[in-house]
Parts: structure tokens; sequence; C-alpha cells
């Protein structure tokens, strides 16, 4: 079985670096859209220094809704995900390979380039950590709250739009935790309760989310 | 694999199939025991494909269940799909994997995980010999259905095999081969279902038809 799991891993890092422009497309996105706020509100530190962690937050769960669409199309398309549900593997345990690989390719440089981006805003450095600490914790869970939206919506017409429907409001208290982490810490509380929560609220959807979305894969695909 | 191949037998029982507001076809029944093959004929649109999704267990019927050694299949899960090959319309090529790279997913996915020598004799044995590392992308038609069916010469350990046309888009000589494959596995004691508009020849102890009728 852990074969079968490495192999689905392994199989999307393959094709990510082979389609490479995939990936760039929700890098590039999310390093402009957080560039264009200190441009647009003007030069003022104590502003853009408050004004940071929820920049950064709204742009990283803007990105990776653009970049869940793609979750389970193209194996929807081209039958493997037929393969997938009649595998010897659990579905929801090959729907949890398939969140990791997404997030190792979507989430996961969003999270290492977010202290760079962070400078742009005065942001302190001491806080960078706490800051991308949340976005660490954080955006494996948009990806597996994610995944549970990509599988209802799948080949459907005008899944997009729908998608973010369904998906934003289950975002927002993530966005409102993980935002609320460098805040905290800037204000001189520490991050620590937020943290500890999203980390709760990752090992919740972690636990859950790839066999809700398990279920929802075998609806659509009927 | 514990158990010898072609032991259990598939049973289908009062199998009823709606899609849309159509029905396809009602009170279907038949048992499948190994070493037999079964041939599923019928018009465009009678329910070909929906049959033999039913029967591996990615369709719900409207009615009725089948079963696999006398479980029904929808409670039996992992256990049920571990003994199946299923080759449906869709081949489950991807464009930027290497043909190799491609069976090799198959096969890890169904649970048998294959070293690339096998792969690679595989692959030859439906006479691919020489497109092993070429992208999909840029295979023919007929290549990529062999690179999905390749999996069959990989698969001797599965009593049950459920193709869906396998002969579409092959040449004659690759059409000679997957018969081959599947008569090979019928004496084997594994059963086989499938679909085809061909008059495919293939030797087996017991044929089985059912012809589906256009309602």
């Amino acid at each position: 079985m852990l074969a079968a799991l490495r192999c689905v891993i392994h199989r999307d890092l393959l094709l990510a670096v082979r389609r490479s422009s995939d990936v760039l497309t929700v890098l590039l996105f999310f390093v402009i859209v957080v560039s264009l706020f200190p441009l647009g509100v003007g030069p003022d530190p104590a502003l853009l220094r408050t004004i940071a962690p929820g920049v950064i937050w709204v742009a990283a769960l803007l990105a990776s809704m653009l970049a869940l669409q793609r979750m389970f199309a193209s194996d929807h398309a081209d039958g493997t995900l037929e393969q997938m549900l009649l595998g010897a593997t659990p579905l929801g345990m090959t729907v949890a390979a398939k969140v990791l690989a997404h997030w190792l390719i979507s989430g996961l440089p969003l999270v290492l380039i977010s202290p760079v981006l962070a400078l742009q805003f005065d942001f302190p450095q001491e806080l960078l950590g706490v800051l991308a600490l949340s976005l660490a914790l954080g955006t494996p869970i948009l990806s597996l709250i994610g995944a549970i939206g990509a599988a209802l919506t799948l080949g459907l017409r005008g899944a997009g739009a729908l998608l973010s429907l369904l998906v934003l409001p289950l975002y927002v208290p993530v966005l409102i935790i993980g935002a609320g982490a460098a805040e905290a810490a800037a204000s001189g509380m520490g991050g620590h309760a937020q943290l500890l929560l999203l980390g709760a609220l990752l090992i919740f959807a972690g636990a859950f989310a790839p066999w809700a979305a398990a279920v929802a894969l075998r609806i659509s695909v009927e | 694999m514990g158990k010898k191949a072609g032991t259990p037998s598939l049973e289908a029982v009062d199998l009823h199939c709606v899609r849309g507001e159509r029905k396809l076809f009602g009170a279907l029944n038949f048992t499948l025991r190994g070493g037999e093959l079964l041939r599923i004929g019928g018009a465009n649109g009678s329910g070909k494909t929906s049959l033999l999704r039913i029967a591996c267990g990615l369709l719900e019927p409207a009615r009725g269940e089948v079963r696999w050694a006398g479980e029904n299949i929808r409670r039996l899960q992992e256990e049920f799909r571990r003994q199946l090959v299923y080759v449906g319309h869709a081949n489950a090529i991807k464009d930027d994997l290497t043909a190799a790279e491609n069976l090799h997913v198959a096969c890890a996915l169904a649970g048998v995980p294959r070293q690339p020598p096998q792969i690679g004799e595989a692959l030859r044995r439906l006479g691919l010999a020489g497109c092993e590392n070429l992208p999909a992308r840029v295979l023919s038609q007929g290549q990529r259905r062999r690179t999905a069916l390749a999996r069959l010469a990989l698969s001797e350990g599965m009593p049950l095999w459920i193709l869906d046309e396998p002969f579409a888009a092959l040449d004659a000589a690759a059409v000679e081969h997957v018969q081959n494959l599947i008569a090979e596995h019928l004496l084997r004691g594994a059963a086989v279902i499938l679909t085809t508009h061909l008059d495919a020849k293939i030797a087996a102890a017991a044929a089985l038809r059912i012809d589906l009728e256009t309602s």
C-alpha cells in the first residue's frame, strides 16, 4: 500500500516538473498580488506593517484556490481516477497522497517565499518565522478542505465559480486564525494560541477531509 | 495472492440500470465462474459500458447486486478490487509520462508494483519495443491502447478481468496479441468479461454471451 501511495506522490511531482508552467502560475500570482499592495496603499511603513499578515494570507488563499481545480480534473479526464477508485489502496489514502502532492506543488512554494515578500511590508524580521509557520500549518488545511470542493464539483460546468462559492466560506476560519497569529505576535502577545489552533485544525482536516473527498469522488464518477 | 486464481465466481443478481431518465436494462442475471468468458454485445447506447461499470463497482445499480464469491462487492471493497483488472474506454494514460512510467503507475495503483524489466517485457509483448521511454504524447491512439492493455500481461494473478472494448483502435497484430493474453488467462482458470464489436476468436472452456437490447 505504501508503494502505491509513494507512487502517486512521485507521479504528481513528476507531472508538475514536466508541466512546470502550472506551478509557476500559482507562485507568480501570489508574488504579484502581494507586491501590488505596497504600490497601491502607499509607502507608510506603519500601515504596511499592520496589513502585511492579512494581505499575505489572503493572497495565499486565493493562489491555493487557483490550483484547486486541477487537483482531480486531469485524472478524471483521462480515466486514471477510475483506476484509483478501483485500486488496491483505500481511496481515502490515495486522496490523502494526492492532497500532499498538491500541497508540495502549490502550497509549499508560497510558504517558502512568504518571508521575502513580507520584507516589502517592512515586516519585523523576528516575526517572519511566525508568519511562515502559520502559512506552513494553514496552507495544508486549505488544500485538504479544497480537495472536498474539487471532488464535489468534478466534471461540472462552471466548476470554477461553484468551487469558490463552496470552499471560500470554509476557508474563513483558517484565514482569521492564520492571519491572527502573525498579528498577535506583532502586538507582543505571541502567536502561540493561534498556531496551536491551526495545528489542531490541520490534524482534524487531515483525518477527515480525505475520506469526505473520497466519498465525493465516488459520487462524481458515477 | 493467497487464493488460487479462478476459484471465486462473479454473480449478478437482478440488475437494473437507469441512466438519466432512461432504463437501460432490467432483471439481468448471470453467473461467471473461473475459466469462463462473458461477452457482452448490443448496439451503441444499450448499456454495455454501464453493465461493466456496475460489475466492477464504479456504478451503483438501480436495483440488484453483484456478488463475488457469494458476497456483495459493495461490502468487500478493496478485497474485491485487489482481484480485479478493469480497462475502460479511457486509457488512463498521462501525456507527460512515458509508456513505461504509465504502466508502472497503473501496476502500483492496482497494488502489484513491478520492476522496470518486467514492465519492459510487458510492453514488448504488446509490440511497443522501442517506445518504452517515449512520452505518451507522441504515441498514436493504437499505441496508447496497447500501453493500457500491457497491464494485462502483468496481471496473471488477478482472477477477474473486465475489459471495455479492448480491441478498439488496435491493428490486427495487436488484436491477436490481446486475444492470446485473454485465452491464456482463461486457461489459468480466471474469468474475463469484455465488450466488443469484433467477432473475436478466443478459445475458452465456456463462453457466455449477453446481448443487450436498446429499449
